[in-house]
């Protein structure tokens, strides 16, 4: 019996992690602090920041929900890299030298890792993120599997924040629209039930809309659904060009 | 009865004229042609002929007297200061946030570089290869040609 427990055991390792601590009840300033944690091979970040809120420092704020990258809580900035900390393994970090955890950039700092999201979501809505499709059917609207391959990248967003915050544009005065917000207009936009393509194209044709994407690519790089976002926004200035999705 | 459902947001207004992607087709069209004409441009003067030792008032002068180098000329001109003056632009919209400092700020950057082109565009097409006063040595050999005659 303790053979087998022998080769179950998972090597561990002592990591150190920087976190940007901020509490405007306390502080104006935000401030990193440093935290030292025993880890395990199969840990991700969010295992790294529970372990140091149950055992060490409960006052460290952090949004998480699924723990399993599905439902978008926990983008954070992780050695200067948009990621979710709960898809993040601690051992494909450089664990050598101190990880950084800091709040994804551009949106207003709430308390620790936690942003007000509102601003965010508010690009969101202004797409109009949902089906426009007039006519009145028995049966479900009909797609071919064509149809349907057509915007199934764009499907998979999870609206976790990570590619606008990744954003030089975004960050310069967050009033661009944001690659999220394209991301989920393209899923519409090239969708053939939706009906109000043009209308989702006229508004991304905006001072704030795509023109001001400059092909940086960081949001394709952050995305953690592996979504193509810098290639949908390409798709959808492509689009605005032609007139027609 | 059907359920209404509220718009989750106001409708938003229709916007004046909107250049923003003639400015983006803008800065892709000019790209490319920018780079056949400045290369070209860097070639002919750098180094066919005499290369680099070649360049003096005379072969300016001898290069503008000609129709085909007067238009290319002109064209770089247009083409690299209206699509550096865009560019700046952009960088502009990035980095300021008042209203007011960033319509200044444009609108100085359009009124340069409006000046710019002026007068660039008038000296391609009204400069004098010989002028009368200056040292024969130093202007293009045609010009005794047609101070003789
Ligand atoms: C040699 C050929 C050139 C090519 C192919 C080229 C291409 C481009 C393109 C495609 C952009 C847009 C980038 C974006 O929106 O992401 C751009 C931006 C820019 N270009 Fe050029 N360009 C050339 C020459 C020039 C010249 C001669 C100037 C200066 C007069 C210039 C100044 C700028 C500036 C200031 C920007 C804005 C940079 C930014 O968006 O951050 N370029 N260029
Ligand atoms: S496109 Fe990717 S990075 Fe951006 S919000 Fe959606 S899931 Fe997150
Ligand atoms: S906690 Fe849900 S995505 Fe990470």
């Amino acid at each position: 019996m303790s053979d087998v427990k022998e080769i179950a055991e998972i090597p561990s390792f002592t990591v150190k992690l920087s976190i940007r601590r901020f509490d405007p009840e306390k502080s104006e300033e935000a401030s990193w602090q440093e935290y030292e944690v025993e880890m395990h091979a199969t840990d991700r970040v969010l295992d790294a920041l529970h372990k140091i809120k149950w055992e060490q420092d409960g006052s460290l704020t952090f949004r998480r929900s699924c723990a399993h990258g599905v439902c978008g809580s926990d983008a954070v900035r992780i050695n200067g890299r948009n990621r979710l900390a709960c898809k993040t393994l601690i051992k494909d970090l450089d664990i050598n030298s101190t990880i950084t955890v800091e709040p994804i950039k551009g949106l207003p700092v709430e308390k620790d890792l936690i942003v007000d999201m509102n601003p965010f979501y508010q690009a969101y809505k202004d797409i109009n993120p949902f089906l426009v499709a007039n006519d009145k059917p028995e049966k479900e609207r009909l797609q071919s599997p064509e149809d349907r391959a057509r915007y199934d990248d764009t499907t998979k967003c999870i609206l976790c924040a990570a590619c606008t915050t990744s954003c030089p544009v975004f960050w310069t005065d967050g009033q661009y629209f944001g690659p999220a917000a394209i991301v989920n207009a393209h899923r519409f936009i090239f969708d053939s039930r939706d009906e109000e393509a043009d209308v989702r194209l006229d508004i991304l044709n905006d001072k704030e809309g795509v023109w001001r994407c400059r092909t940086t690519f960081n949001c394709t790089e952050a995305c953690p659904r592996g979504i193509e976002v810098t290639k949908a926004i390409a798709e959808v200035k492509q689009a605005i060009l032609r007139g027609r999705p | 009865m059907s359920v209404q459902i509220e718009i989750p947001n106001s409708p938003r207004k229709q916007r004046v004229t909107n250049w923003e992607k003639y400015g983006w087709l803008y800065m892709r069209i000019s790209g490319p042609l920018l780079i056949v004409l400045i290369f070209t441009h860097v070639f002919v003067n750098l180094f066919t002929g005499e290369g680099i030792k070649q360049i003096d008032f005379a072969f300016v002068a001898g290069k503008w007297a000609d129709p085909f180098w007067q238009w290319w000329d002109v064209a770089m001109l247009w083409l690299a200061l209206i699509h550096g003056t865009l560019g700046m632009r952009t960088v502009i919209n990035d980095y300021t946030e008042k209203p007011k400092l960033r319509t200044a700020l444009v609108g100085t950057l359009w009124s340069v570089s409006g000046a710019l082109i002026l007068l660039g565009t008038l000296v391609v097409f009204t400069f004098d290869p010989c002028p009368p006063t200056s040292n024969p040595d130093l202007l293009p050999s045609f010009c005794e040609a047609i101070a003789s005659s």
